[in-house]
This record gives structure tokens, sequence and C-alpha cells, in this order.
């Protein structure tokens, strides 16, 4: 950091004060406060806590729910991100070609991002309704299996990501698009003048020359996925059927507020930040790479 | 390019090459074929959407009827009144609206003050400051739930505007993205404005903000989306009707039960109104929000 104009003993101060006094009040201390309660024993209401080492931690490795929760993280994180991250490739590869009309195209493509994950996953509940739900009512001509997501997990499982990865649509692609358009059109047509066909192209060209913005991506829905999802849980499956859907997020708030067992929730806090840790340190390696590639 | 060290007649060669008549033929095949797909795969990006306001229109026994009806009816009026009734939409939209409003200008404020701090001024603990400001970036509020919501306890926020805003105005990555405009600026403007006597408060007002404008309205538009479709955050500071945003007021609608009316007109209707306002800010601001998207990286 160079730079540095202005002299003044106190006005640096007064002016990152408004953002030093949220980050300290409503990030760190509440932050510290999630890793001191992670080792104590606290009684519901609060008015008396035990320290007892790393008990919460061990107790919660021990548990077979809070792994089937990391395990749902994972799943749900992974199919979010898969199909989010390679639909949208296809879809701005399509909207980056030569043709009339693609800001017509953009726009219809760009829009999903401002749908709310849970509004989004209220649409699908109904679109995957055992009832009265379109999917399941062509899906019977097809097959007699029993497509309700109030008794199948995996049904269950599927309807939030599909609803998940659609609101994600919008904002890969515009990453996309603006790694797309950044390609020199001198390597582009070189390749076509080689014969190299569309697919080809696409294969031996435009994707390894995107591979850091996918990776990038690829990072970011999954933070994405794993810490901005709680919502579309809440609203539409409230973790179930069983535990089916119930993310790692999703157990943390139940356990926290309606179980009101304090220190496993800050146990189960500090895993995430454990994870949430890891994902940035990544998020940054990439965002670097692809400012060199771009 | 390949052709560098190429002659005069392969150049003239490639140049047929790509001119003659048959594989012009190609590409308009191709270009029909890629609007094909196009619109292909945006019926399936949308079709969620055009069903959602479909179903919005009907009245109940078309909702339920088999096969299902994919074409808008004659209820559209009704059932947004009903759902707008029956849920406090007013309410709920007002809580939205503001909470968005709100924390999207507060960050912008905050990080083009804390930004200014960093860039234009030497001062003990500035690492430190663009450290922390860092961080934040790394403590989602999953991982401060239950501690987060004591100190707004504590402070006595629950249910009010104060809470549901103030706490998620911290922003490193609107932070950087000033930052980043800042130093691109040239230093000499700032040592201009010295000479003329101009302090810095009146260098950022007067020379910094008017500049800054393409970037206030891109991170405007993404931290409005941010805000209006936040759900964790309302739902653990508020628990009152007067205070529900309409992104989890929403749920209330959905016919859980068996002997429950299935108005899924109703809760389509609602649905459509809870995603207006950030869809329709995208389609109409959608320049600021792809340079919002792109540069601010969050």
């Amino acid at each position: 950091m160079q730079r540095a104009v202005f002299k003044s003993r106190w006005l640096p101060y007064l002016l990152v004060a408004p953002q030093l006094a949220v980050t300290v009040l409503f990030f760190f201390w509440p932050a510290v406060k999630s890793l001191q309660l992670s080792l104590y024993r606290v009684s519901p209401f609060g008015d008396r806590s035990t320290f007892i080492g790393l008990e919460n931690f061990t107790k919660l490795l021990a548990d077979p729910d809070y792994y089937s929760s990391v395990l749902n993280s994972f799943l749900f994180a992974g199919g979010v991100t898969a199909l989010s991250v390679f639909g949208s490739l296809v879809l701005a590869g399509l909207a980056t070609q030569k043709i009339r009309g693609l800001a017509v195209y953009r726009t219809l493509l760009l829009w999903p991002y401002g749908i709310a994950p849970a509004v989004a996953g209220i649409i699908f509940l109904f679109i995957f309704h055992p009832a009265y739900g379109i999917l399941p009512y062509f899906l019977s001509f097809v097959t007699d299996y029993e497509f309700n997501w109030l008794l199948k997990g995996w049904v269950a499982m599927t309807l939030v990501i599909v609803a998940t990865a659609w609101t994600h649509l919008g904002y890969n692609i515009a990453f996309y698009i603006a790694g797309l358009l950044a390609i020199p059109a001198s390597v582009m047509e070189a390749a076509d003048v080689d014969g190299a066909g569309p697919l080809r192209r696409f294969t031996a060209i435009v994707f390894p020359l995107v591979s850091p913005i996918t990776f990038y991506l690829v990072v970011l829905n999954m933070v994405f996925a794993f810490f901005e999802s709680f919502g579309v849980v809440d609203a539409v499956t409230k973790g179930g059927p069983g535990q089916a859907t119930e993310i790692m997020v999703y157990k943390l708030y139940k356990d926290g507020f309606i179980g009101l067992n304090l220190g496993s929730s800050g146990a189960q806090s500090v895993i995430l930040m454990a994870i949430v840790i890891g994902l940035t340190v990544l998020q940054f390696r990439f965002a670097e790479r692809k400012v060199t590639y771009r | 390019m390949s052709a560098v060290g190429a002659t005069q007649l392969e150049r003239a060669q490639v140049r047929a090459r790509v001119t003659d008549a048959p594989r012009r033929a190609r590409v308009r095949g191709g270009t029909l074929l890629v609007h094909a797909l196009l619109i292909a795969c945006i019926a399936v990006v949308v079709f969620p959407l055009y069903f959602a306001l479909t179903v919005s229109t009907q009245d109940l026994q078309q909702v339920v009827q088999r096969p299902p009806r994919l074409l808008p009816s004659t209820h559209m009026l009704d059932n947004y009144a009903e759902a707008w009734r029956k849920a406090n939409m007013g309410r709920m939209l007002l809580n939205s609206a503001a909470m968005a409003v709100t924390v999207a200008v507060g960050k912008i404020v905050i990080s083009m003050l804390s930004a200014f701090a960093i860039v234009y001024f030497n001062f003990r603990g500035r690492t430190l400051c663009f450290w922390m400001i860092f961080i934040t970036l790394m403590l989602p509020v999953p991982v401060r739930l239950m501690s987060t919501y004591e100190v707004i306890g504590t402070l006595g926020w629950l249910n009010s505007y104060e809470g549901l805003t103030i706490p998620l105005m911290a922003s490193a990555t609107a932070t950087f993205l000033f930052r980043q405009f800042y130093l691109t600026v040239p230093s000499e403007m700032a040592e201009a404005a010295q000479l003329d006597g101009a302090g810095p408060l009146r260098f950022l007002w007067g020379f910094l903000l008017p500049l800054s404008w393409a970037n206030i309205a891109a991170l405007f538009v993404v931290l409005f989306i941010f805000g209006w479709n936040q759900y964790l955050w309302p739902l653990m500071i508020t628990n009152t009707e007067a205070m529900r945003t309409v992104v989890i007021g929403l749920e209330q609608l959905i016919p859980r039960s068996g002997t429950e009316l299935p108005t899924w007109n109703l809760i389509m209707a609602g649905a459509m109104m809870a995603l207006l306002p950030p869809v329709a800010i995208i389609i109409f601001m959608q320049r600021w929000f792809v340079k919002g998207l792109v540069e601010s990286d969050k």
C-alpha cells in the first residue's frame, strides 16, 4: 500500500471508525464468543457455564446425526456447484457466439440471480408437489416410481439443489461471459482456419482458457451453497424428510435456537469457520490467477 | 497468430478458404443452431418463473386440475389482492425495501470512507485496519450465529430496523472495490487539490465522489439484491409480524397440511411480489449489475 497524500492525526481514524465499529461489535466479538462457547457447557438459559475443554467437539464427532449433516452439506454444495457452473458455462458459451439479439438473450439469462433462494425453493416446491406438481404429473407417464419429496430423501435433496442452482445461474453466467469475451478473437480465428469445429474449439481452447474462472466459480458457489442456503432448506423442507436435507448450517440453527444447546452450536460454528477459512484462501488464490489470465 | 511466417501465397489461400461459398452456408446453419439451442435453454431457465406467474392468475380449480393448466387465466387481480391481505404484504414489502436500501447505502458510505482513509492517509494501524476488514469475509452469519444474537439482544435491537440493518453494513468487498478505484486516480490530483488549499474531505466530496458514481451504481444494484434476499438474519432478529421481511414471511402462505385448501395461486402471487423488485433492478440496471458482480467479486 503506497500513496498517502494527506496528513492528519485524527481524521483517518474517524473515517475508518464506522466500519471498524461494526466489524468489532458484530463480527470479531461474536466470533470470539463462539470460540469460547465451544469450550463450555452452558445451561439452556445461559445462566451457568462450565469449562469442559474439547468435550463439545468429541461429542459432535461421535454423533451420527452430525456426520449426516456434513455429508448432506457436501452433497448439496457439490450438486448445486456442478449443476450451476456447468450449466452456466454452456449457456455463456452460446451467448457469446456471433449472432443477432445477444443483448436480449443475455438479459433473459441474468435475471435468476435476483430471486432469493427461499423464494426459488417455494416455486420449485409447487413444481415438485406430490399431488398438484407438474413434474410428478409428467413423470407418472414414464414411470410408476413415486416421485414424492415428502417420502423420498433424495427427491427432497434434488428439489433444494435444483432451486438453489437456478438462483446461482445469473451470477456464474455474468462471470463466464466476461471471461469468454476476453479471449482474443485471433485465437478463435486461428483455430477456425486450422479447421477446428465448434465442439473441438470449445474443448481444446475455450475450456482451458476459462479454467481459472471455473475454479474460482466452483469455490464461490461452494461458499454460497454452504453459508447462504439456509433459507431454501428452512422455507421448503425444514431439513426433512427425516434428516435428508439437514445441512450443517440448518443443524446449527436447530441445535442453537430451538434446542438451546449453546455449547454444541458453538462447536459447530467453529467447524464451519474452519471450512469458510479454507474456502476463502482458495478463493483468493484463484482470484489472483483469474486476474493474470484475463 | 500462427500465420506469422506465412508467405503471401499461403495467406491468399487461407483467405480463399475463409470466404468460399459452402462454408458460408455452413456458418448460417450454425447460427440457426445457436439460436435454437439458446432459445431451448432459456425456455428451461424461464419456465419456473413463467409457471409461477401463470399459476398466480388461476383460480383454485384451475390450480389443481389434471392435466395441469399451463396458460394464464383471469384471476390475477383477485389473487394478488387476496395474498396482499392475507400475508400483510404491504408491510413486509416495506420492511424489505427499507432493509435493502439502508444496508446498500450504509455499506457504500462506510466502505467509501474507510477506503479513502486507507489509500490517502498514512496512519498507525493502517495495515491492521485493512486486515480486520478482510477477515470479515471469513465470518459469515452462521459461524457466529448464537453470539451475534446475544449482542443484538444486549443492545436491545431485536425487532428493530437498527438490528436488521446496521450489523450487516461492514463490507470487505465494497471497501476493496473503492480502494482499487482510488488507486487508479493519479496521485497528482490529490496533490493539486492540496496546493489549491482543499482539505481531504473537500477532495473526497468534490472530486472523488463525482468520479465514483459508476462504482456506486454497480455496488448499489448488487448490495440491494443482497439485502432484499437476506433470510437467516431477519429470521433471527425479528419475531413480530410488523418487522417481518417478505422473503421470510412468504413461507406462512404455504399450505402444509392436507386439511388446508391448496391455495398455491395465492402463494405464487406472493412469490411474484417478493421477487419482482430485485429481478426488475437486474433487468433495468443490467449494465451496472454485471459491473458490480464481476468487479466486486461478491
